[in-house]
């Protein structure tokens, strides 16, 4: 009996419960982007050589870059949790910093790509893009709309990889009580996943 | 000791605006959705008393644009989306299934505060800015990004909305997953809790689409980034069909969860187990479904290919089968039943026969020849408040009346409330009857002047608006007068056989001093019988 009040009023107490509950958010995460990326096919479908001439201006090499950051920063994400289950505290610190670090270094990089962009009048509505066809305008919308939401979601999880590490040092994550930080985890793992699928998509199809 | 009395960190009101508890938030939603419904029916009202007359009777064009678009923007967003599912989901879900709250109680406060935060944005967007919007409630492009009332703000507000849907949608799957009391399986729980899963379901899916396009408009009216404006190589035609991948699918978030309650409300007053529930339990995940798949139907003149009407007309009427299902159903549990026409009971049957009227008219419109001729006509609004007042709000008042004393522990006066059913039954026809023949006859929507030709069903529509709104005012007189001099109800008046009605009323703190063992499906009154 009192076991049951405890797993009611300790809210963290069903494991399972709050798996279900992440990966149903994870869901609305990816049917939210769903959205752009249906927008994206049939932008794309209708504007095809407008895209390729576009996507010829963006710079490869810093996208791999972005990527192998974010890669990166998953692989010491599942070293932090792998960690924290073990209840090695020193290494799941470690571990957490260096995926926000490199949340961070994405985050700057991707600020630096923006503003050499901007720089060369190379924005939504700009009288730039305006010159051009509608499908380039069209493009770096997309471009801007995409990477910029994706790095909003980059801030989200960096603020929660902190409030992790907070709870970590405190206590409050640990061996008995790991959920949180595997949810955080599995958020960050999403983040990575969808800029898996941005890379190609601005990138990489030429 | 009741949920009422319970101490409480916070004093005074921020006991229950800071309560984590299921059965304050759902009160705290059903205070709140009453409050925008009493705003949006105002506005209604308002309309109505406009369209009395051609030309200018109490307002000027641009206010009447204004006026509808916030009647719609309230009525869907603020009350009928929540509908049931947010305060009675909320109250009783976890009665139902012999939990003592939700799976999330923080998150739940949190979807509440988002709704209010959200619904307090809508309504600040009548007074900043260059006038409220006017774009309709569908806010189609490309007409929202040009115009230049504060259509940003009631959108970044509706947003914020979603969020708070897709928040209780994670919550509710999250809870009837993992906190049905042991011996509730899937086939014991009440089909409520049926409904409630084939809505969060479609919230969790669905409402995200909207977000998105909610934000993309937001984008579009601040950088002008182009995705729904021609001039910039976008089509408006794709801003059609992100909102109405969502807006459509939130049709079944509002009427779901009234098929649910009325289910629940059908066997206890007709003494008898529900005929079919595993057929009706099922159906509402069908609908769930085959309505995702439904949306080209709002676009069947906009342009789209042949190939995809032909398509979007088929599903359309498929979604009518599980709907079908449900009245032959509910229409059987009555056969030889013992019928007692209580309140809850009379508003149950209004349901049925509106709801009908509501869906079989959809499907005129869901037959491609004969939309194009009743399309953005008043056959429309007909249909639509046919199914969304006839349907869902007489649901909700269903479940409000058949709940209350649950709730607050005390009964309304019987009488007045089986009188204001009436009236309001007699002036929800006169109202909107009248607006099929006007649309067959070809008077379009949203306009605010008509030829001379339709005066007189627009009078006789009026007028029905002023007797529904008598029976409004009765009815809620009737349960506010009630929560102080109403008579003790007891646990359980109606001698249902749900778990909600085992426990005293109003609920104690955590629900049950002992979570209670599960042994029959909802609907066994069985153990009255000896009584």
């Amino acid at each position: 009996m009192s076991t049951a009040v405890d797993s009611i009023s300790h809210e963290h107490g069903d494991y399972a419960g709050s798996k279900i509950g992440m990966w149903l958010f994870l869901l609305t995460e990816i049917v939210l982007f769903g959205g752009l990326f249906l927008l994206y096919s049939v932008f794309r479908s209708s504007n095809a050589v407008a895209f390729h001439n576009a996507a010829t201006e963006l710079n490869a090499g810093i996208g791999a870059l972005n990527t192998l950051i974010l890669l990166t920063s998953s692989l010491a994400m599942a070293l932090a949790v792998s960690a924290v289950q073990k209840g090695e505290v020193r290494a799941a610190t470690v571990s957490l910093s260096v995926t926000i670090v490199l949340g961070l270094v994405f985050l700057v990089s991707k600020y630096a790509e923006w503003s050499e962009k901007i720089h060369h009048g190379i924005y939504p509505n700009s009288p730039e893009l305006g010159l051009r066809d509608y499908g380039e305008g069209l493009f770096y919308s997309l471009y801007y709309v995409m990477t910029g939401l994706h790095g909003l979601h980059v801030l989200g999880g960096i603020v929660a990889l902190i409030v992790m590490l907070v709870l970590l040092r405190r206590g409050a994550v640990g061996r008995d009580d790991f959920a949180k930080i595997e949810n955080t985890g599995l958020y960050w793992h999403l983040v990575d996943l969808i800029w898996i699928f941005l890379f190609p998509l601005f990138y990489l199809i030429t | 000791m009741s949920f009422y009395g319970e101490e409480s960190r916070y004093p005074g009101i921020l006991s229950w605006i800071f309560s984590t508890d299921h059965k304050r938030i759902g009160l705290l939603y059903l205070i709140t959705m009453l409050l925008f419904f009493a705003t949006g029916a105002t506005l209604g009202i308002l309309m109505r008393l406009e369209l009395i007359a051609p030309g200018s009777t109490i307002m000027e064009a641009t206010s009447y644009n204004a006026v509808f678009t916030l009647h719609g923007v309230i009525m869907i967003f603020l009350f009928i989306i929540p509908g049931l599912a947010a305060p009675f989901g909320n109250f009783f879900l976890p009665l139902q299934l012999g939990a003592r709250d939700v799976a999330f109680p923080k998150l739940n406060l949190l979807s509440w505060w988002f709704f209010v935060g959200g619904g307090a944005i809508v309504l600040s967007s009548l007074f900043v800015g260059e006038g409220p919007p006017d774009t309709g409630w569908t806010i189609y492009a490309p007409y929202s990004i040009r115009t230049t009332s504060a259509v940003s703000l009631a959108v970044f507000g509706v947003f914020v909305i979603g969020l708070s849907s897709i928040l209780t949608g994670i919550n509710f799957l999250t809870t009837i997953h993992r906190m049905r009391a042991p011996g509730m399986t899937w086939f014991r729980m009440p089909l409520f809790i049926w409904s409630l899963y084939a809505t969060a379901w479609v919230q969790v899916i669905a409402t995200p689409v909207i977000g998105i396009t909610l934000l993309l408009v937001i984008l579009e009216r601040t950088l002008g980034i182009g995705f729904f404006d021609p001039a910039k190589g976008g089509d408006p035609l794709l801003f059609q069909h992100l909102f109405w991948i969502y807006s459509h699918p939130a049709v079944y978030i509002m009427i779901l969860p009234a098929m649910g309650a009325v289910s629940e409300i059908i066997p206890v007053f007709a003494r008898k187990s529900i005929f079919g529930y595993k057929a009706i339990a099922i159906s509402s995940v069908a609908i769930a479904v085959v309505g995702y798949l439904v949306w080209g139907h709002h676009m069947f003149t906009s342009g789209i290919s042949y190939e995809a009407r032909l398509a979007f007309s088929l599903f359309t009427f498929l979604v009518a089968i599980p709907s079908g299902v449900k009245v032959f159903n509910w229409v059987a549990s009555l056969y030889k039943g013992s019928i007692e026409l209580s309140a809850p009971m009379l508003y149950t049957l209004a349901f049925i026969f509106l709801f009908s009227i509501g869906g079989l008219s959809g499907l005129v419109q869901g037959a491609l020849v004969t939309n194009v001729h009743i399309h953005d006509t008043y056959f429309i609004v007909a249909h639509f408040h046919y199914i969304m007042f006839g349907g869902a709000a007489f649901g909700f008042f269903a479940a409000l009346h058949y709940w209350y004393p649950k709730m607050f522990g005390r009964m309304y006066d019987r009488k007045a409330a089986k009188a204001a059913w009436f009236i309001k039954f007699i002036g929800f026809n006169v109202l909107y009857f009248p607006m099929f023949v006007l649309g067959w006859q070809g008077m379009p929507r949203r306009y605010f002047d008509y030829l001379p030709q339709y005066q007189d069903l627009h009078m006789i529509s009026t007028v029905g608006s002023w007797i529904l709104v008598t029976g409004l005012i009765i009815m809620f007189a009737n349960l506010i007068i009630s929560l102080r001099h109403g008579a003790v109800a007891g646990a359980n008046p109606w001698k249902a056989a749900t778990l909600e009605w085992q426990v005293p009323s109003p609920p104690p703190p955590e629900n049950f001093a002992e979570i209670p063992t599960v042994t029959s499906g909802p609907y066994d009154f069985g153990r009255f019988r000896d009584k």
